[in-house]
């Protein structure tokens, strides 16, 4: 495991050696304070749920942002050929660079943190603020972050740019996030489906408070699926 | 895991690459010992990088084997490469890391035990006299200083093999003259096949040369033998003693007479009266006698010089496709 380590490591100390982290993480911050304090001051109500319905979608735009240059920039540059020809496998890489975006996703969430706390202070003294759906909230999110990260990896091992990495990672997070809204429109069974699909879907299940197997067993398929595509594609990328 | 004793560090068997219609290797096999030097020659394009990538598992062979330290590439492509240190042709590096924090990456992906690991890493320091140069970012480095991290990083586990792909491209003469005597004393324990343009640096560091050409062997001998051939080719040029200005053909029928002279040419000089002529000779050095030949009909000799193929020579005449 420590080669990856290593490669997690080296990949979030470069994050942060770059000006991008701190811009990325302040509008992240910046976004997700806004949902929070929105419902505070608007609707007067001590509550995360609208942080929670949101944040989703954030992630849609973040994780994409997050991971488009972590192979991409490796095949633009040429160190992909150091990393693929290091007495590792492939999936080392892989999981390297997947480790340290979800690493970075960890410490945004919980930099958001001292908000969900004042939200909690000013609730009513006389009703206590409910922490399940809290801790849900979160786990949920660091679960969905996970799918999202390992889609966005695999659309970044696709091509040697970034942008084009970050478009189509964003595509294909957003069509995880939007399939349950399309199951209107379909058959009650294809409906089904198409709502079982749904990373927004398994996140409000979770978000709830409720932890149940199937919702897990969907974000861990939905990441192990992006971590063997990537891998795939990088093995692929051998001339 | 660990190296099969007795194998050949490199064997590759008829080894073929196809980039979709292009073929870049036809049927390559060659074996290189335990403990040589070899030098990789051929024009660009002949295959010689392709080889290099499928020794190190970066590219994948059409049809053929290739193994190091007994280890075939394919079948154990993480135990092969242990054995390998691998300097590639554009020397990829993170421009933003420090060369230390470099060094220290490739050692946590090399599995150094972190108690050997800042020995290790002070030793390939000093031995590519990186001393000055670790806290610094390698983006603000130079071309040379960027080819010793190339190499630091290739020795830093201390492997067995070094695979070096152009390692002095690019680089001004005194850095050439640098990383080949670094390249000369690794050598002096290490087994490593390097490419390159040079040939004179081949001739300084290689204990062998192997050329390739449109993806299969032309050559395979040492650069003494690739550069002896028998009998010669000499410059002879002759002047009047006395005045009496000389004749061609007077002097090129002396010469022809000579027993180890097989023809003999005309050469185009610009001393003023004298004659200049090539001479061709197969197996005898024929200087002594055209020496007193030459006294003996009352002339003077201006100059005499034996021409020296080179490896150039060689390696043009092997390579050229026409």
């Amino acid at each position: 495991m420590s080669a990856v380590t290593a490669i997690a490591k080296r990949e979030i100390r470069s994050f942060f050696n770059s000006p991008m982290a701190y811009i990325t993480l302040g509008v992240f911050l910046l976004l997700s304070g806004y949902f929070y304090f929105n419902t505070l001051f608007l609707v007067g109500q001590a509550s995360l749920r609208e942080f929670f319905n949101l944040a989703p979608l954030l992630f849609v735009v973040f994780a994409p942002a997050l991971t488009m240059r972590l192979l991409a920039e490796e095949r633009k540059a040429g160190t992909i050929e150091l990393l693929l020809t290091m007495p590792i496998r492939d999936s080392h890489v892989v999981f390297g660079k997947f480790l340290a975006a979800l690493v970075i996703v960890a410490i945004g969430l919980l930099l958001t943190l001292p908000y969900a706390l004042s939200v909690a202070n000013l609730t009513a003294n006389n009703s206590s603020f409910d922490w399940g759906p809290a801790v849900g909230g979160y786990l949920g999110l660091l679960l969905m972050a996970a799918s999202f990260i390992a889609l966005g990896l695999w659309a970044s091992s696709l091509s040697r740019n970034q942008i084009v990495g970050f478009i189509i990672g964003l595509l294909l997070c957003f069509a995880f996030y939007i399939i349950d809204r399309t199951a209107v429109f379909l058959p009650a069974s294809m409906g089904s489906v198409f709502e079982f699909l749904s990373v927004d879907y398994h996140f409000r299940n979770i978000a709830r408070g409720v932890l149940d197997t199937r919702d897990l067993i969907f974000y861990f398929s939905l990441t192990g699926a992006g971590l063997l595509l990537t891998t795939r594609t990088l093995a692929s990328s051998r001339q | 895991m660990s190296a099969t004793s007795g194998a050949p560090m490199i064997e590759v068997r008829d080894l073929t690459k196809n980039y979709g219609s292009f073929t870049a290797l036809q049927g390559l096999t060659f074996q290189v010992p335990k403990g040589q030097v070899v030098g990789f020659l051929g024009p660009n394009g002949a295959g010689k990088s392709t080889t290099m990538k499928i020794l190190t598992g970066y590219a994948g062979q059409t049809s053929g084997s290739a193994a190091v330290a007994g280890i075939d590439v394919q079948a154990d492509p993480v135990a092969a490469r242990q054995n390998i240190g691998y300097l590639t042709e554009s020397n990829p590096l993170y421009e933003e890391m420090m060369v230390k924090e470099y060094l220290d990456f490739i050692a946590e992906i090399r599995k150094i035990p972190t108690d050997r690991k800042s020995v290790r890493i002070k030793e390939v320091v000093e031995r590519c006299g990186l001393g000055n140069m670790i806290g610094k970012d390698i983006g603000h480095l130079s071309k040379g200083y960027r080819q010793r991290v190339g190499l630091a990083q290739a020795i830093l586990h201390d492997p067995d093999l070094l695979i070096l792909d152009e390692p002095t491209s690019g680089l001004d003469p005194n850095q050439i003259v640098e990383i080949r005597n670094l390249i000369r004393e690794i050598g002096e324990e290490k087994t490593v096949i390097m490419s390159t343009h040079i040939l004179s640096e081949v001739q300084n560091t290689a204990s062998r040369v192997l050329i390739i050409n449109e993806g299969k062997l032309v050559a395979d001998d040492s650069p003494e033998n690739l550069t002896h051939e028998e009998g010669g080719t000499l410059y002879v040029v002759v002047a009047p003693k006395n005045g009496t200005p000389l004749e061609h053909n007077m002097v090129e029928r002396m010469l022809t007479g000579l027993p180890e002279v097989s023809q003999v040419n005309a050469h185009e000089i610009t001393d003023e009266g004298a004659l200049g002529f090539k001479v061709r000779y197969s197996g005898e050095d024929p200087r002594r006698s055209v020496f007193e030949s030459v006294v003996k009909e009352n002339m003077v000799l201006l100059e005499m010089r034996r021409h020296h193929v080179s490896l150039e020579d060689t390696f043009r005449k092997l390579t050229s496709n026409d």
